[in-house]
Parts: C-alpha cells; sequence; structure tokens
C-alpha cells in the first residue's frame, strides 16, 4: 500500500492547483482608456511578481469595460458568474465603478477599486473597497492649494455633468472653497458640459467674463481637461487651471502641449514623494519592465492587486465572503501609494500628492496629508 | 453682457456651426442620392483623420500631402464599403441597407481599435494654421476663418456638381426616381459610387478641419459628429445640401448660446438641440429646405 500515499499527493497537487480567479474591469477603450491601460501596467506587474497564493495559481482576467457604464456592470456580472471570479479588481472612472460596485455587491463578490474616487462608489455596499482617497478630501486639497499657495480669492467651475465623478469633486471643491476664503460668493459660478464634447468655447467665454483667479476643472476624462486648457488660451485667458487626479495622463500633455504648462492637480502618488519601503522596490521593478516611470494609477492597480492576494492569504480561503472579511479588517497594509488602512466604508486614509505641468512632464510640488 | 463678449458668443457659435454644417454635408449628399442613411459616415471621418495621422507620423508626409492622401484613401475606403456593404443590397428592402449601415459603422469603430489602439493620439497642426486673430478683443482661430471658407467652397462645389454636371444630372435623376433612371440608360452603379466618393471625400475634408480645431483622435471620436451631422441633415431637410449647412449652422449656434444665455441650463445642451428637431419635424415635417 505504499503507493497510496504519493497517489493522494499527486490528487491532492491536482484539486489545489485549480486556479483563483481576480476578475479585473477596466477602461480599454473609450475616453478613459488611458486611465485603464496605465492600471493595467500597475496590474499586470504585480501579477508577474506574485503569481500564486494558498498553493493555487492566480489567474487573472480583464474585460474591457469602454468607459461605459451598463459595459461596466454587464463586465462585472461576466466576470463573477462566467470567469467565477473570487474578488474583482476596478475601475478607473468613477462613472463606471459606480455600477460596477452595485452589481459585486449584490452578487456578493468583493471588489478593490483602483482609483474611482466618488463616494458612492463604496458608500452602502459591504463588498466595496477601494486604495485610493476619495473626493470630499481631494475637493478639499484643491481648494486649500488654491487658497494658501496661489493665493486664489475667486474661482470658477467647469465640471462634466454626465460624470459622477466630475460633480462629485466640483461639489466639494466648492464647499471647501467657500469655507476657506469665508465668502459664500467665492466661487463666481459654475458651467457644465457633457462627456464626449470637444467645444468649450463658450463655457470659457462665460468663466472668462467672471474674471476668477483660478479655474477648477475636474474633467473626468483627461484629453477633454486638455483641449479645455487649450481652448482657454487661445480665447486669450491667463487664468491658473487645477484639476484632479484624472488629469495624470500622457494625452493630457500631449493634445494640451505648451498651453497646460502652470496647471496644477491632485493625485495619488509620486516617485518623489514615496513613503513605504515597497515603494522604491515597486519603482525599479516598474522601470526595468517598461522602460519608464510609472504613474499613480499604475502605482494603485499594484497595490490593489497585492491587497487583494494578500486578504485571500489572511482568509485562508477563496470564498469572497471570507475574503470581503479579510479586506475590511486591513489595517497598515504595504503598499506602493502609502500604507493603506480601510475605514468603516471600505476607504483607504492616504495622502494627496500635488503635480505641475513644467516642461511637458509633471513634476512634484508637495504633499497633502488629511486632517484627523 | 458686454458687446465683446456677445461678439465672442457669435464668434465661437459660428465657429462651431461651421464645423458641423461641414460634416452634415457629405451625409446628406449620400442619403440626397441613394436614398440611405450612411451610418457608418462618422466613422469614415473617423478613419480619414487616422489616415492623415500615420501619414504624418508614419511616413513623415509633410502635412498638406498627408491631408490629400487622406482625402483619396477616404475616398477608395468610401467606395469600397459600398461595393461590399451596400450594392448586394440595392434591390432589398431599405431596411436592410440600414442595417448593414450600422453593422459597418461597427465593423469600423472595432477595427480602428484594434489596429490603431484605443488611446487618444494627438492631431498635428500645423504652424500656420494654429494662429489667433485677435479682432477687437473678440478672437477668433485660424483655422475656423479657414473652415468657413472651405464651406462655402464645398457648398458652391456641390452645387456646380449637381446642377451644372452631366454626372449630376444623373445624380438627381437617380434621387428622384431609381428605376427610371435606370431604364434611361443612366449607369446607376458608376454614379452611386461617384456619388459615395465625393461623401466621403467631404467626410475627410469635415475630419480634418474637426481635428485640426479639437486635436485629439480615437477610434470612436466620429460617434459625437455623426448623430450631430444627422441631427443637422434632418433639421434641414435630409437630402438638402443647403439644409444639411443651415441645420448644423444651428445646432452649432444653439450649443453655444444655450451655455451663453441660460448658463444654469448648460448640461440639458442636448434637450434643447433635440427639442428644435421635434418642433421643425412637427410643424415641417420634410425638414427646412426639404421637398416632400
Amino acid at each position: 500500500m505504499k503507493w497510496v500515499i504519493p497517489l493522494l499527493l499527486v490528487t491532492s497537487l491536482v484539486l489545489a492547483a485549480e486556479p483563483i480567479v481576480i476578475g479585473v474591469y477596466e477602461p480599454m477603450t473609450g475616453p478613459y482608456a488611458a486611465g485603464g491601460q496605465m492600471t493595467m501596467e500597475g496590474v499586470y506587474l504585480a501579477h508577474e511578481q506574485v503569481k500564486e497564493v494558498l498553493g493555487r495559481p492566480i489567474e487573472l482576467v480583464l474585460v474591457d469595460n469602454k468607459s461605459d457604464k451598463v459595459e461596466a456592470s454587464n463586465a462585472v456580472a461576466r466576470l463573477i458568474e462566467y470567469h467565477k471570479a473570487v474578488a474583482i479588481i476596478g475601475s478607473y472612472g468613477s462613472a463606471v465603478a459606480i455600477p460596477g460596485s452595485e452589481v459585486a455587491n449584490k452578487l456578493g463578490v468583493p471588489m478593490v477599486g483602483c482609483s474611482p474616487t466618488n463616494p458612492l462608489v463604496t458608500l452602502g455596499k459591504p463588498y466595496a473597497f477601494r486604495v485610493c482617497f476619495i473626493d470630499p478630501f481631494q475637493g478639499t486639497v484643491m481648494a486649500q492649494f488654491a487658497v494658501e499657495k496661489l493665493g486664489a480669492k475667486t474661482a470658477v467651475v467647469i465640471q462634466d455633468i454626465a460624470s459622477d465623478y466630475s460633480v462629485g469633486l466640483s461639489h466639494y471643491f466648492q464647499e471647501a472653497f467657500k469655507k476657506l476664503t469665508k465668502n459664500n460668493k467665492s466661487v463666481l459660478g459654475v458651467i457644465s458640459y457633457q462627456t464626449g464634447d470637444q467645444d468649450f468655447t463658450a463655457q470659457l467665454t462665460f468663466a472668462n467674463s467672471k474674471n476668477p483667479d483660478v479655474i477648477f476643472i475636474p474633467a473626468a476624462a483627461y484629453g477633454e481637461a486638455a483641449l479645455i486648457i487649450k481652448q482657454a488660451r487661445e480665447l486669450g485667458m491667463k487664468q491658473v487651471f487645477l484639476g484632479g487626479d484624472t488629469w495624470e495622463a500622457p494625452e493630457f500633455l500631449q493634445v494640451g502641449g505648451k498651453a497646460v504648462e502652470g496647471s496644477y492637480f491632485s493625485t495619488h502618488f509620486d516617485t518623489e514623494a514615496t513613503t513605504t519601503p515597497r515603494a522604491a522596490e515597486f519603482i525599479k521593478s516598474f522601470r526595468a519592465k517598461y522602460g519608464k516611470d510609472p504613474s499613480a494609477f499604475a502605482a494603485l492597480g499594484y497595490d490593489a492587486y497585492l491587497l487583494v492576494v494578500d486578504a485571500i492569504q489572511r482568509a485562508g480561503s477563496a470564498d469572497p465572503k471570507a475574503i470581503k472579511e479579510a479586506l475590511a479588517s486591513t489595517k497598515n497594509f504595504e503598499g506602493a501609494t502609502g500604507y493603506i488602512t480601510l475605514d468603516q466604508n471600505g476607504d483607504a486614509i492616504k495622502d494627496a500628492v500635488i503635480r505641475v505641468v513644467k516642461d511637458g512632464k509633471f513634476v512634484y510640488v508637495t504633499t497633502v496629508r488629511p486632517s484627523e | 453682457m458686454t458687446w465683446t463678449l456677445l461678439l465672442q458668443h457669435l464668434a465661437n457659435g459660428v465657429a462651431l456651426g461651421f464645423v458641423f454644417g461641414l460634416v452634415a454635408i457629405g451625409y446628406t449628399l449620400v442619403y440626397g442620392v441613394v436614398k440611405l442613411v450612411n451610418f457608418a459616415h462618422g466613422d469614415i471621418f473617423m478613419m480619414a483623420s487616422f489616415f492623415v495621422y500615420y501619414g504624418i507620423v508614419l511616413f513623415s508626409f509633410p502635412w498638406w500631402f498627408s491631408f490629400v492622401c487622406a482625402i483619396f484613401l477616404t475616398a477608395l475606403l468610401g467606395i469600397s464599403i459600398e461595393k461590399v456593404a451596400y450594392k448586394p443590397l440595392r434591390d432589398a428592402p431599405r431596411i436592410s441597407s440600414l442595417c448593414s449601415a450600422i453593422g459597418m459603422s461597427f465593423l469600423l469603430e472595432n477595427f480602428a481599435t484594434v489596429v490603431f489602439g484605443g488611446r487618444q493620439k494627438p492631431f498635428y497642426q500645423p504652424q500656420i494654421l494654429s494662429k489667433t486673430l485677435d479682432i477687437g478683443g473678440v478672437r477668433i482661430q485660424l483655422v475656423t476663418v479657414v473652415t468657413i471658407l472651405v464651406s462655402v467652397a464645398a457648398l458652391l462645389f456641390l452645387n456646380y456638381l449637381v446642377y451644372r454636371t452631366r454626372m449630376g444630372l444623373a445624380m438627381r435623376a437617380l434621387a428622384h426616381d431609381f428605376d427610371t433612371a435606370r431604364l434611361m440608360g443612366i449607369n446607376v452603379d458608376r454614379t452611386i459610387t461617384f456619388t459615395f466618393a465625393v461623401g466621403s471625400s467631404l467626410a475627410a475634408i469635415s475630419a480634418i478641419f474637426w481635428a485640426l480645431r479639437y486635436p485629439q483622435i480615437w477610434p470612436f471620436m466620429g460617434v459625437f459628429p455623426g448623430w450631430r451631422a444627422f441631427t443637422a441633415a434632418i433639421i434641414g431637410g435630409i437630402g438638402s445640401i443647403k439644409g444639411a449647412m443651415t441645420g448644423g449652422f444651428l445646432i452649432g449656434m444653439i450649443s453655444i448660446m444655450l451655455v451663453a444665455f441660460l448658463p444654469d441650463l448648460a448640461g440639458y445642451r442636448d434637450a434643447f438641440i433635440f427639442m428644435m428637431l421635434v418642433l421643425v419635424l412637427l410643424f415641417k415635417p420634410t425638414g427646412l429646405f426639404g421637398e416632400a
């Protein structure tokens, strides 16, 4: 009966080798394409480094959500029901992450957002988490920077009415700006456009007529932000432009060219302002694989993947419910973008980085810590 | 509102209106002759901008040569689309070629996504055309002025083509009565091929001027201008060339003036545009310049 033991071993190995599926839904096409593709660079790198958990291989399945709200919920449903994903990563763009997290929550599979910052992505959804900060903080960061560092007294906001991210961030910025300037009328105007628009001359002519110190553009799509600023300069406008984390895309610089010089935006990560030992390791391996510096989205994708794997490890099983419990109790997880502790809503509390466009590059300006 | 501000809004409206109008005349020309709503028009428009892009980036052509090549290639593309997707359905019910057009639109979009990639690419802007003119505080892009000139030239050319040439006569005959025209010895296939070539060249020209003004291109860039142009063509009376130009102009003006005068309602812009469409169709079902 000596052969029984090796046989048992072999069968157990075969059974154990059944892969664990982690599903990813990101925009590979459409107005958010660059965001999704940058995120995937980080996810792929992390997958290359950690390919196994609980002795089973990890299979990564990516579904393109096409920057579309309906496609996003379909993508998550497909990942869970067809690909049998036990955890979901994604997505860039709150507008697509909100319907996605809705589906994941309903189907009882945990989702970890990389970069969606709107509060509604996780609010009231016990299965939804994220590794980035949220917009009530991001809006305050930019308002604070405008008032304290740039000495701005008045602002105009140009928002994308079709994007949850844009409307949300616009709202939090206005709130904070009014509070910080101690003037209820310091926001001189809010004017809307819609995702997909290419002509912003009307909105800009309106903004210019108010003559504000700064113009805040929480655009959901980097390309549109670049076009807005470009057209503003063509109209002879000299104001300082401020924005959110979506601006960080090579396309923003390519399309915007000289027009976007001197524009400030908040984001999640900068290679010059890292806070964890893992960040240095990440930057080194990222440069080796892609031959360029990592973006904030790549870093967040990297962290999201590693956090999911860590949660599966801590849960000791590939059961979605157990993974969710493990994720909810995440404390001081060491990521490339900082130490991640998830609060009762599943949101990370982290520093924000402010960057500026200088000589056609994104340059580090300062780091803002969340106040207690 | 000051005068300069009002004039600036007017200038913005004119600029946008002519861009929409230029896209719309290509749309309407094909419908006018073949009675086919070519839903792929917006995607032919997109392909044209990629032809220019690759002409400059891959083959380092000078920009003007790249423009010419793109117009030529787009005309060829239009002809081949007609041969593959519409010609076999010429005697089928009209709904079949409409479906075929929608299919062609999806095919081109997804083909472009696979081949060119889903991310936005910057469109080359020649130095000469990226100047801004400042007329008494009102700022206009030089590209806009050129766009207006090109639109007017295109209108005059089409007018000449349709009303003064033998080919135009054949086109009008086809538009009027397909079967009788065929019986009268008009070469239907050649006329339709020619119409598609002209329509697609117009798509290419409008794509070039669109991309010069809004310099980012991607596989789905044709969807928005495509629908806008379609709406413009219907408002103007689909099939009517001056109607398409007027419709495009109206849509551009409304888009700008709504933001200018009712900034709080700026987010509902599309509601206003389509309300205008409904009103036009209610009171004049054939559109502003359409014939019954």
